[in-house]
C-alpha cells in the first residue's frame, strides 16, 4: 500500500530524513518509535505533504500513485489521513462544518455523489459515539477550548468519518490519560484494522501498543530506520532504551 | 463632504482613497440625511456593489434623537471606488451601531469612514468592521469618535479586523478617540493579518481543496457581522453577496 525508498528532505536546508524505505502492506499495523528528533514527526509532515518539508531524494509510492506528485488535499483524497500531534485550532469554523466540507471535497475529487445535511449527521453520530465524544462538542469551532485528550478524540472521529485506507499517527496517544488511551485505541482497531487498510503509528511509548497491536516495530534514529521487528521488539525498546537497541 | 473643491490627500479622510476616481464623478451627490427622532429605532443598510470601474460615494448624515437608536449594516464590495462616509450625532441615551465588510480585489479601493460625536450623556455606539483584500486592492477605515465635554458615562468601542490575501493588497485602520468628558469608556482594537497557514493545511490534510479551505476560512471571518440584521430577506442577500464576492476573490 505504502513504499518508502530511500527518502531523504530537508526543513530550512537542515536534513532530517536520511535515506528512510519503509513497505507497508494492506491489511498491517506497523509501529514507529525512536528518540525525540529522530525524525518521526518529520516523516509524518512529509507524507503529508507540509508545506516547508521538502523532499530532496527518494519516492514514497502510495499504492500506484507517486505521493509527491500531489497536493495535500489530493493525498487525503486518495485515502490518505495524517493524525496530528498538535491538533490545530479553526476558530469559527464548527467540526461539522470543517468535516463535511472535507468529505464532501474528497467525494468530489473521487467523482463520488457527495453526502446532504441529514446523511452526514448520521455519520458523524455514529463515529462520534464511537469514540465516546458528545455530539455537542461536534458543533463547538474545531479544537478550540477542546482539552488535549478531546482534540485526540475528535481526530479519531475525523478519521472515522473520512474513512482513509492508510492513517498516519503522530503521537496520537501523547496527552491521553489510560482511560482515553483505551478508547481512541478501540477507535484505531474499530475504525482501520481491516484487510484493506493499513496504519502507520509513531510513538514514543509502548503503551498505546498494548491496545493496537502493531504487526511491525520500527526503531527510527538519526533519520533513518535502524531496527525492524515484531511486536516484542516494542517491549525491548521500553525495557532496554533507545540507545541500547540503537547501539546493539 | 461634499465641498466645491476636489479633495486632496491632504485631507484625513481622504488620505487613501483613489482621487482620480473621485474627480470623475466630483462633486459627488449629497448626503442622505437621517434623523431618528427621540425614543425611535431605525434600522438601515448598504449593499454598495457598483459595477466594476465605476466610482461610488455614499455619504450618511445621521442624527439620533434622545433615547433612539440607529442600527446601521454595510457591506462595501463594488466598483474602482466604494466609499462610505457616516457622520453621527447622538443624544442622551441614544445608540449608534455600524456593522460593516469590505471585501475587494483587484485594484479596488473601499472605504468606510466614520465620524460618531457623543453630544449627550450616557449614549452608546459600537462599530465591527470586518475587510478581506486581495490583489492590489485598499481597504481603510478610518473611524472617529468624539466624546463632548458634556458627553459623561459615554460607552463606544471599534473592533477593526483586516484579512490581507496578497502581499500586494492593502489595509489601513485608523480608529480615532477625541475626548473632552472625564467618564467614558472607549476601546478600540486593530489588527491585520493573514490567513493561518497551519489551519490551511490541516484543512487540506481532510481533503479540502484550497479555494474551499480559503473560503470557509474567510466566511467565519465575516460571520456575526450581518447575523443582527433584522429582517431576514435583507439579511440573506448581504450574507449571499458577500460569498459570492469572496469566491470570486480565492
Amino acid at each position: 500500500m505504502l513504499t518508502i525508498d530511500n527518502l531523504t528532505n530537508e526543513i530550512g536546508g537542515k536534513a532530517i530524513l536520511k535515506g528512510l524505505s519503509l513497505t507497508i502492506n494492506a491489511g498491517e499495523i506497523h509501529a514507529i518509535m525512536g528518540p525525540n528528533g529522530a525524525g518521526k514527526s518529520t516523516l509524518a509532515y512529509t507524507l503529508g505533504g507540509r508545506p516547508g518539508y521538502e523532499v530532496t531524494g527518494g519516492s514514497a509510492m502510495f499504492e500506484d500513485a507517486d505521493l509527491f506528485d500531489m497536493a495535500p488535499h489530493e493525498r487525503a483524497a486518495a485515502g490518505l489521513f495524517l493524525g496530528f500531534q498538535y491538533p490545530v485550532e479553526i476558530p469559527g469554523v464548527s467540526n461539522l462544518q470543517f468535516l463535511r466540507e472535507s468529505l464532501n471535497s474528497q467525494k468530489r475529487a473521487r467523482g463520488e455523489k457527495e453526502l446532504n445535511g441529514g446523511e452526514f449527521i448520521r455519520l458523524a453520530k455514529d463515529k462520534a459515539g464511537l469514540l465516546g465524544l458528545d455530539m455537542d462538542m461536534l458543533k463547538r469551532p474545531v479544537n478550540v477550548g477542546f482539552s488535549g485528550g478531546e482534540k485526540k478524540r475528535a481526530e479519531m472521529v475525523q478519521m472515522g468519518i473520512l474513512d482513509p485506507r492508510l492513517a498516519i499517527l503522530d503521537e496520537t496517544d501523547s496527552g491521553l490519560d489510560i482511560d482515553a488511551l483505551k478508547i481512541v485505541g478501540a477507535g484505531i482497531n474499530a475504525i482501520m484494522r481491516k484487510p484493506d487498510k493499513a496504519v502507520l503509528l509513531i510513538t514514543h511509548y509502548q503503551r498505546l501498543l498494548d491496545y493496537v497491536k502493531p504487526d511491525y516495530v520500527h526503531v527510527l534514529a538519526g533519520g533513518r530506520i535502524v531496527k525492524s521487528g515484531g511486536p516484542e521488539l516494542a517491549l525491548e525498546l521500553e525495557r532496554e532504551g533507545y540507545a541500547e537497541v540503537v547501539a546493539a | 463632504m461634499n465641498a466645491l473643491a476636489l479633495p486632496t490627500r491632504r485631507d484625513e479622510a481622504w488620505r487613501y482613497s483613489d482621487l482620480d476616481a473621485v474627480a470623475a464623478i466630483w462633486p459627488t451627490p449629497a448626503p442622505t440625511r437621517i434623523d431618528v427622532g427621540a425614543g425611535g429605532n431605525a434600522r438601515h443598510h448598504l449593499l454598495q456593489d457598483a459595477s466594476d470601474g465605476a466610482a461610488a460615494v455614499h455619504d450618511y448624515v445621521i442624527t439620533i434623537g434622545d433615547g433612539a437608536r440607529c442600527d446601521f449594516h454595510v457591506l462595501n464590495i463594488g466598483g474602482k471606488l466604494g466609499r462610505v462616509t457616516f457622520t453621527v450625532t447622538l443624544g442622551s441615551n441614544a445608540h449608534f451601531g455600524l456593522n460593516g465588510a469590505i471585501i475587494g480585489g483587484g485594484d479596488q479601493t473601499l472605504e468606510i469612514i466614520t465620524s460618531v460625536t457623543h453630544a449627550q450623556p450616557d449614549s452608546t455606539s459600537g462599530q465591527t468592521i470586518r475587510s478581506i483584500l486581495g490583489g492590489r486592492a485598499t481597504g481603510s477605515y478610518l473611524g472617529s469618535i468624539n466624546v463632548a465635554r458634556d458627553a459623561q458615562r459615554t460607552d463606544a468601542f471599534q473592533s477593526v479586523k483586516a484579512m490581507l490575501l496578497d502581499r500586494t493588497a492593502t489595509a489601513n485602520a485608523k480608529p480615532e478617540l477625541e475626548i473632552f468628558a472625564d467618564d467614558v469608556k472607549c476601546a478600540h482594537g486593530a489588527t491585520v493579518g493573514e490567513l493561518d497557514k497551519a489551519a490551511l493545511f490541516y484543512m487540506a490534510s481532510r481533503g479540502m481543496d484550497p479555494a474551499t479551505a480559503k473560503t470557509l476560512l474567510l466566511r467565519s471571518f465575516v460571520a456575526g457581522v450581518f447575523d443582527d440584521v433584522a429582517d431576514a430577506v435583507v439579511r440573506q442577500a448581504l450574507e449571499a453577496a458577500a460569498i459570492a464576492k469572496l469566491e470570486a476573490l480565492v
